[in-house]
């Protein structure tokens, strides 16, 4: 069973077809890309997954492992539609493509905040500082500074989060959203203006994070040397409708990915 | 532990203003800490959310008459409403003031909760204009409720604030001065703490980059009109006082000058600096009355200028001015004072240039 799954997803702007039927799924600890020329419909799919649109037509599944009665069962659950703090809740954390960090807050507070919504406290008890509140707080703050040590932010973690290197950022965007615990990563665009080094010293910490955090990672991605290593399975999209399917090597030989990509001899 | 000893002292130095300044003076000390109250309420919505609401005056307006209305003896109600009687359920109530004045806030916060749901959803200048509009519309239906607030003829004769504690055998009374400060210093406690805390960390967190916020699992609207609650019950409580220390409660105080007056203080201290706000209350507080003579007649070396009513308003849109232009972020900017920063004061100087120079001025002697 897989953890997510897209049924038809289309997105309409208008007249313009974004995304037109794009039936995507993705299985535990898989890691899948989906690329595409610029425009094709990527980041729509991404803002339609994490809820930022509503798709106009189609379906989106997410399922969970459970166990009941001794067995682990999938249950599966429609997330269509639901606002991105709800569906960030039930474990799909995202990054930008453009990277959204909170800019004037210092490192280790963007991670804190990205813990805000598994606090089972309300506002009073924060004010009040009950026991109990004061308690929550202090582990987040242990947990923050855990991840951030695994990440290799720890020493950074009072800078301001918008004076660290690029590369940094990016860095520090992944582990706010490993933060919020989920099941699910997307990626928008993580190697975005890195140099070679740097994307594959990135692909060893995707690789890494998989594994240690358990996760299932879906990413759109442009430099083929990464996609191309770390992917599992690969969906390319033009022009919003998915043109091939497959493992890395089936899509590079793929004529019409070719064509979408270099066009074609007259 | 600082904190506490700061109260403390603070609490000795209102004892002692209370005991040795005159009225005029005693006024401008309670006119700094209801601006405090009204201030630390704005710079939670407008400096932590980011949002640019204007509304403060209405939700004043709610507190301020809630408070009038409720504790006035029947006898002076009787003698303002001589165009219309006013309506029997509130000719006999006599309320203690306690109770009035959260009563007030809860209303205002009400109040807040029925605008904040449709108008949260916009943003920027749209925000602050339909914000705007409500504070209007609020003083508009308290100017046409003849038979609750006597209209624009407003209330007059109010009783002052005090609050008896009846504790047995040290029963005392907190009169005016002590229950204004008392509510201000409860306010920002309150705004530190709930800054500070998680809460806080996720409205900064909408500041600075809404859809990111939403990413992050943070219900932005949720947290918005939260806030924007919060924010009206202060305003509420610091209307009540307001009222009750001008003595009259009228429709005319609530216009928009009052929110600008607000506005002022919050640019002047640093939109999102609870401490620059409270020292930012202070200060123009009792710059205001101490400009006040600008506006009457007064002696400029050989020359005399004589009044020009208003001219003080005009100093201080200057003074905004220069702000604006020369430290956008006001004097706290986002900083915020701690007791940290007081006591490696002294250490800082002295590996600031200027102590540089004076040791070494030192030295060569």
């Amino acid at each position: 069973m897989s953890l997510l799954r897209t049924e038809n997803m289309t997105m309409r702007f208008g007249g313009v077809v974004a995304v037109s039927d794009l039936n995507v799924h993705l299985d535990k600890n898989e890691i899948i890309g989906l690329i595409g020329p610029n425009g094709a419909g990527k980041t729509t799919a991404f803002n339609m997954i994490s809820g930022v649109y509503k798709p106009t037509v189609g379906k989106i599944i997410l399922g969970k492992e459970e166990v009941q009665g001794g067995q682990t069962v999938t249950v599966e659950k429609d997330i269509t539609g639901m606002k991105p703090s709800a569906i960030t809740k039930l474990g799909i954390a995202r990054t930008f493509q453009n990277i959204r960090l909170f800019k004037e807050l210092s490192v280790l507070e963007n991670v804190v905040i990205a813990n805000h919504l598994r606090l089972e406290s309300n506002w009073v008890s924060s004010v009040v500082r009950t026991p109990d509140y004061t308690k929550k707080e202090t582990a987040m703050y242990d947990k923050s500074m855990a991840l951030l040590e695994k990440v290799g932010l720890a020493e950074l973690k009072d800078e301001k989060s918008y004076s660290l290197p690029y590369g940094m950022q990016r860095r520090l965007e992944i582990a706010r959203a490993l933060a919020t615990k989920p099941h699910i990563l997307l990626l928008d665009e993580p190697a975005a203006g890195m140099n070679p080094q740097e994307s594959d010293e990135l692909m060893r910490f995707i690789g890494k994070i998989r594994d240690e955090f358990d996760l299932s990672i879906l990413m759109i991605e442009h430099h083929m040397q990464l996609v191309m290593g770390i992917c599992e399975r690969i969906y390319v999209l033009d022009y919003g409708i998915t043109i091939a399917e497959g493992n890395p090597y089936e899509i590079q030989n793929n004529p019409k990915v070719i064509e979408a990509y270099l066009g074609v001899d007259d | 532990m600082l904190t506490a000893i700061a109260i403390v002292i603070i609490g000795v130095l209102l004892f002692l203003a209370n005991m040795f300044m005159d009225n005029y003076q005693l006024r401008i000390l309670n006119l700094s800490g209801i601006y405090i109250i009204l201030s630390l309420s704005m710079i939670l919505i407008n400096g932590f959310l980011g949002l640019f609401s204007l509304g403060h005056a209405g939700f004043m307006a709610i507190g301020a008459y809630t408070v009038a209305l409720l504790t006035t003896p029947p006898m002076a109600k009787q003698m303002n409403y001589y165009l219309d009687p006013i309506v029997p359920w509130l000719a006999e109530t006599e309320w203690s003031f306690l109770p009035a004045i959260l009563l007030g806030g809860v209303l205002a916060a009400i109040a807040g909760f029925l605008i904040g749901a449709p108008v949260l959803r916009l943003r920027d200048d749209y925000l602050a204009i339909a914000t705007l509009g409500f504070a209007e519309i609020i003083r508009i239906v308290f100017t046409n409720l003849q038979s609750v607030t006597n209209g624009s003829l407003g209330l007059k004769g109010l009783p002052e604030i005090e609050i008896e504690i009846p504790l047995p055998l040290i029963g005392f009374t907190l009169n005016l001065s002590a229950c204004i400060w008392i509510a201000a210093i409860i306010t920002i406690l309150f705004m530190v703490r709930l800054v500070n805390g998680s809460y806080g960390k996720a409205f900064k967190a909408i500041r600075e980059d809404e859809i990111a916020a939403e990413a992050m699992g943070i219900n932005v609207f949720k947290h918005k009109l939260l806030a924007f609650v919060i924010a009206s019950f202060f305003a509420g409580v610091g209307g009540a006082f307001l009222g009750n220390i001008m003595g009259t409660v009228d429709p005319l105080m609530f216009r928009f000058l009052l929110t600008y007056n607000i506005v002022l203080i919050v640019v002047f201290g640093g939109i999102g600096s609870l401490t620059g706000g409270v020292l930012a209350a202070i200060v123009i507080t009792a710059a205001m009355e101490l400009l006040r003579f600008l506006d009457s007649s007064f002696d400029m070396g050989p020359i005399a200028v004589s009044g020009i009513p208003g001219l003080r308003m005009v100093v201080f849109s200057l003074l905004l001015m220069f702000i604006i232009i020369f430290k956008p972020r006001g004097i706290m900017g986002v900083r915020e004072f701690s007791w940290q920063w007081l006591i490696e004061l002294p250490q800082s100087i002295k590996n600031s240039s200027f102590g540089r120079k004076k040791l070494r001025k030192d030295v060569s002697k």
